[in-house]
């Protein structure tokens, strides 16, 4: 029987295309702008977001795209030139947890009585195989969204990553490209929030995008690779997770994205190793030439 | 939580019906000896600039203890056994490079996703341990036994020894970590041995707060006696101070409302993290004021 022959498992492929397309071009420049944290804050924002909207009864998404949003620009504010500093974001978001806990008391207190547990565990680890039609249109449709807005800032915006003052002076709106780009971020969790949950998000943000700097330091190319990657794993992860029904999806999603970053560690330590060994092995020929040493001018070659 | 006990309009025997209960005087020993731990290594964490790291550390916690449900073992197994492994992996893969600076943080957030994941998968595995996840992530306090603050106690006291030994050249690598090298100082092993303390002292506090705010009573006091004065020795003993202070009412007002420990400890940190930031405020401006008073009447 064929995986596709199942309703829900077409609609977790089509709305994590989505979803993964959007987490992997929005981690590229997370990555690259060492704002990983924020993704993470944004990630359990999205938690207390989903659960405010659980408690007062409305729409879970209206909940999840506002909280993330609104924090995202918040966390822009907060700092000069559209970052925040890490410890300013840490106790922003530790009280936001806080209070995403006595949303989840209200909530549980309050509303149903039933299946309380599991509403925290789908808002924190997600249910991909729970999406409806609908629902993965939508996901699948913000997805090209973002990844649509990002594209098209990509220039100015990488411009205004790699070298910040230079960008300024020659005009380009580093402030507001900040806000944008925060902005994007915050939709993109929201977006994926529903699908791999809050807790796991960070893992579609950072591995697909920790994995494409470490294969490749060119700029568009490493932000195509990101998001394949990205969309490969959830691919990959989605049909572990159809074969081995213990298995969570989320869980598979994450795994194989961990172990092709692992890989990819690998594979760059290796070939670094045997670049090492060529360059003593070249030096050791002519001996008077004096031995270079290998290690540094490998690490030159990282972003 | 007894739900007998809201507040009555006599405050002293309010509290002193709180202390007849055993479980609530444990509670407090417990919160007592974390606290002062998480607000010491905190103010480490906090001077290095650590939180992403601090906060993927402790949530290790989380899949820690869900392991040790699942294997059958005591859950203290669980949390020191992945928090520490989770800080040894950060440490051992991550360069101190300033250049490595994207590249760690993306590591530390694979790092991160990925235990929790082994979290996920532990809960899927073990059926019927549902509603035990809740307390796991957010905390709960009244389950503290005697057996439990011994073990709290003697580790918080190794943890502070070492960090007592290597508190001074521990604060020399981390303000100026150039200098630092340049005079001897191993800041490399200074870090590595930090991390692997973080590490035990987010298993402790785990067990009070719940893993997933484990980061509240690490960063907040300290940020907030960093906010009010940069001399170090002062602003250690501050951060000790409101963690306590955080604490017992957290715990007090707990035990009198029906809102879970977590929202209160999280909220009276960020209010005196608030109160902090406000006063760091009035005083900039009015030393401002004062240097544009001296301007304006010529005297330089």
């Amino acid at each position: 029987m064929s995986m596709f022959s199942h309703p829900f498992m077409v609609y977790a492929l089509l709305g994590g295309t989505g979803i993964a397309a959007a987490c992997g071009a929005v981690g590229f420049f997370l990555v690259l702008r060492a704002q990983v944290f924020t993704g993470d804050a944004l990630s359990h924002v999205a938690f207390t977001g989903a659960l405010a909207a659980l408690a007062f009864g409305i729409d879970l998404r209206v909940g999840l795209f506002a909280a993330t949003i609104a924090v995202a620009l918040l966390l822009g504010a907060l700092g000069r030139r559209g970052r925040a500093d890490d410890v300013v974001i840490g106790n922003v978001f530790a009280w936001i947890l806080g209070l995403g806990v006595f949303f989840l008391t209200l909530y549980t207190t309050n509303r149903s009585g039933s299946g309380n547990g599991s509403a925290t565990i789908n808002v924190l680890f997600g249910s991909i195989l729970g999406l409806s039609s609908s629902q993965a249109q939508t996901a699948l449709w913000i997805g090209v969204g973002v990844v649509a807005a990002l594209v098209f800032i990509a220039r100015p915006l990488l411009f205004a990553t790699l070298d910040e003052a230079v960008a300024a002076a020659r005009g380009v709106p580093v402030r507001v490209l900040g806000f944008v780009f925060l902005a994007l971020v915050g939709a993109a969790t929201a977006e994926a929030t529903q699908a791999v949950g809050a807790l796991l998000l960070l893992g579609l943000v950072a591995a697909p995008a920790g994995t494409a700097l470490v294969l490749t330091d060119r700029p568009f190319r490493g932000l195509g690779l990101a998001v394949a990657l990205a969309v490969g794993e959830m691919w990959a992860g989605l049909t572990l997770a159809y074969f081995v029904p213990r298995m969570p999806p989320s869980f598979s999603i994450t795994a194989v994205a961990t172990a092709v970053y692992a890989a990819a560690m690998i594979y760059r330590w290796s070939a670094r190793r045997r670049a090492a060994v060529r360059s003593a092995a070249t030096a050791v020929a002519p001996a008077h030439i004096r031995v270079a040493e290998p290690v540094a001018t490998a690490d030159t070659v990282s972003v | 939580m007894p739900a007998d006990s809201g507040l009555s309009w006599n405050l002293l025997s309010d509290i002193d019906q709180m202390w007849k209960l055993d479980s609530m005087v444990n509670a407090y020993r417990a919160g007592t000896i974390v606290a002062v731990l998480a607000a010491v290594v905190g103010w480490f964490v906090v001077l290095r600039r650590q939180t992403f790291v601090a906060h993927t550390v402790s949530l290790a916690g989380f899949p820690g203890a869900a392991a040790a449900v699942f294997l059958g073992v005591s859950a203290s197994w669980g949390y020191f056994g992945f928090c520490i492994g989770a800080a040894a992996v950060i440490a051992a893969l991550a360069r101190s490079g300033k250049g490595g600076m994207a590249e760690e943080s993306a590591l530390t957030g694979i790092v991160q996703s990925f235990t929790l994941a082994c979290g996920m998968l532990f809960v899927a595995l073990y059926k019927g341990f549902l509603n035990g996840v809740n307390s796991l992530l957010f905390g709960s306090f009244l389950g503290v036994t005697p057996g439990d603050i011994a073990v709290l106690a003697a580790v918080a006291a190794v943890v502070l020894l070492a960090m007592a030994l290597i508190g001074r050249p521990l604060l020399f690598a981390s303000v100026d970590p150039a200098v630092a090298d340049a005079r001897g100082v191993p800041s490399r092993t200074l870090s590595l041995l930090f991390l692997v303390l973080l590490g035990a002292t987010a298993a402790e506090v785990s067990q009070i707060t719940g893993s997933l705010l484990v980061f509240a009573l690490l960063v907040m006091p300290a940020a907030t006696a960093q906010r009010i004065t940069a001399r170090p020795g002062r602003s250690l003993v501050l951060s000790v101070v409101f963690a306590l202070a955080v604490t017992w009412f957290g715990l007090g007002a707990a035990y009198f409302s029906p809102y879970p420990i977590g929202f209160w400890i999280t909220t009276f940190a960020f209010g005196c993290y608030l109160l902090a930031n406000l006063y760091g405020f009035v005083v900039r401006w009015r030393g401002a004021g004062r240097r544009h008073m001296v301007e304006a009447l010529g005297v330089s």
